[in-house]
């Protein structure tokens, strides 16, 4: 079937309990909360602790998705239409009922992905994902002031870019799928996996340059 | 502040799910939170490693677990609470309670808000 999606910021209204902790999610946020009171733990060691684990686990799973996405016509299009079986297909899979879509960036359009809620995230192809895209901070921003945010993030896009805000939701998470660099042509899709960073498919950043990665 | 570079004990925990690397794998984000969370009680010194191993590996070894692992994050948050119930640092009835006005609150905040306890529309403002 195919779907085409000029909307911008758009969040479907029909999907269920979105606002809502799994018993175990909540069990945790109930230790944390009681270990806190009790100034037995530190909440921001915990993050530095996550953080130290993260950026060791992250799967790169993603980063082959957009390399194949640029070095494979067919394969774009099939992500364009349908990223939660173009995906599968590579053998990343997240939880049950958890649909993909992929937001593309081309010249004059530039995409950012916050959840404003629940820091929805694709796991099965991002890892765990960065401790500020959780925080609130980020979420709010993200939404009023895009351009803002991505200054700090040392992304200035040219005046005319338009930037669009995708809001995850627990049942649809986005991917973003930077510009190729140039100067990549001919390149492999291994080579070029090494370009896509984590940020660069969360929005907040832009695929390395061939130059930035020697 | 600099990442701690000093790999945790924990992550010797038996039956944890690794990377072909050998560092953790989480499937999702409050596997994580758990892991940190009992890393850094250790740290403190509020449980010893005997103590987590045994605790963790009478959850893990329990006859109602998963033969594929698949729930073993769960098994390790049973472990840690207990370990901290024993140690009278948190109570079940207390944890059990905090996990329903999370619940609760979580449904209460409008898509856009962060959730924060303070939204359980049962909590007390004491």
């Amino acid at each position: 079937m195919s779907h085409r999606h000029h909307h911008h910021h758009h969040h479907d209204h029909d999907h269920h309990h979105d606002n809502r902790y799994s018993d175990m999610e909540a069990r945790v946020k109930a230790l944390e909360t009681v270990l806190t009171e009790k100034g037995l733990i530190d909440p921001a060691a915990i993050d530095a602790i996550v953080e130290t684990y993260e950026t060791k686990v992250g799967p790169r799973n993603g980063a082959r998705v957009v390399a194949k996405a640029w070095a494979d016509a067919a394969f774009a299009d099939w992500l364009s239409r349908d990223a939660t079986a173009a995906i599968a297909s590579l053998g990343y899979t997240g939880r049950q009922g958890e649909h993909m879509r992929a937001v593309f960036n081309r010249p004059g359009v530039h995409n950012l992905v916050v959840c404003t809620l629940c820091s929805c995230y694709p796991w099965a192809v991002l890892g765990l994902p960065p401790v500020w895209y959780k925080a609130p901070a980020y979420r709010s921003r993200a939404v009023m002031d895009p351009r803002g945010v991505l200054i700090e993030f040392g992304v200035t896009l040219p005046e005319e870019t338009a930037v669009r805000v995708w809001d995850s939701t627990a049942e649809l998470r986005y991917l973003v799928v930077p510009e190729r660099p140039a100067g990549t042509e001919g390149w492999s899709e291994e080579r070029l996996a090494d370009l896509v960073t984590r940020d660069s498919m969360i929005g907040t950043g832009l695929a390395l340059s061939p130059e930035g990665r020697a | 502040m600099s990442a701690c570079e000093t790999v945790s004990p924990l992550a010797q925990s038996p039956g944890l799910p690794k990377s072909a690397e050998g560092d953790p794998v989480f499937a999702e984000p409050w596997h994580a939170t758990a892991f940190a969370l009992t890393v850094h009680l250790h740290q403190k010194g509020l449980f010893t490693w005997g103590e987590w191993a045994e605790s963790l590996s009478s959850q893990v070894k329990a006859s109602h677990r998963a033969q594929d692992g698949s729930d073993y994050f769960e098994a390790w948050v049973e472990a840690l609470s207990s370990l901290l119930a024993q140690k009278g640092l948190a109570e079940a009835e207390t944890l059990l309670a905090l996990q329903k006005s999370w619940q609760r609150a979580a449904e209460a905040t409008p898509h856009g808000s962060p959730i924060r306890l303070e939204n359980d529309p049962q909590r007390g403002h004491a």
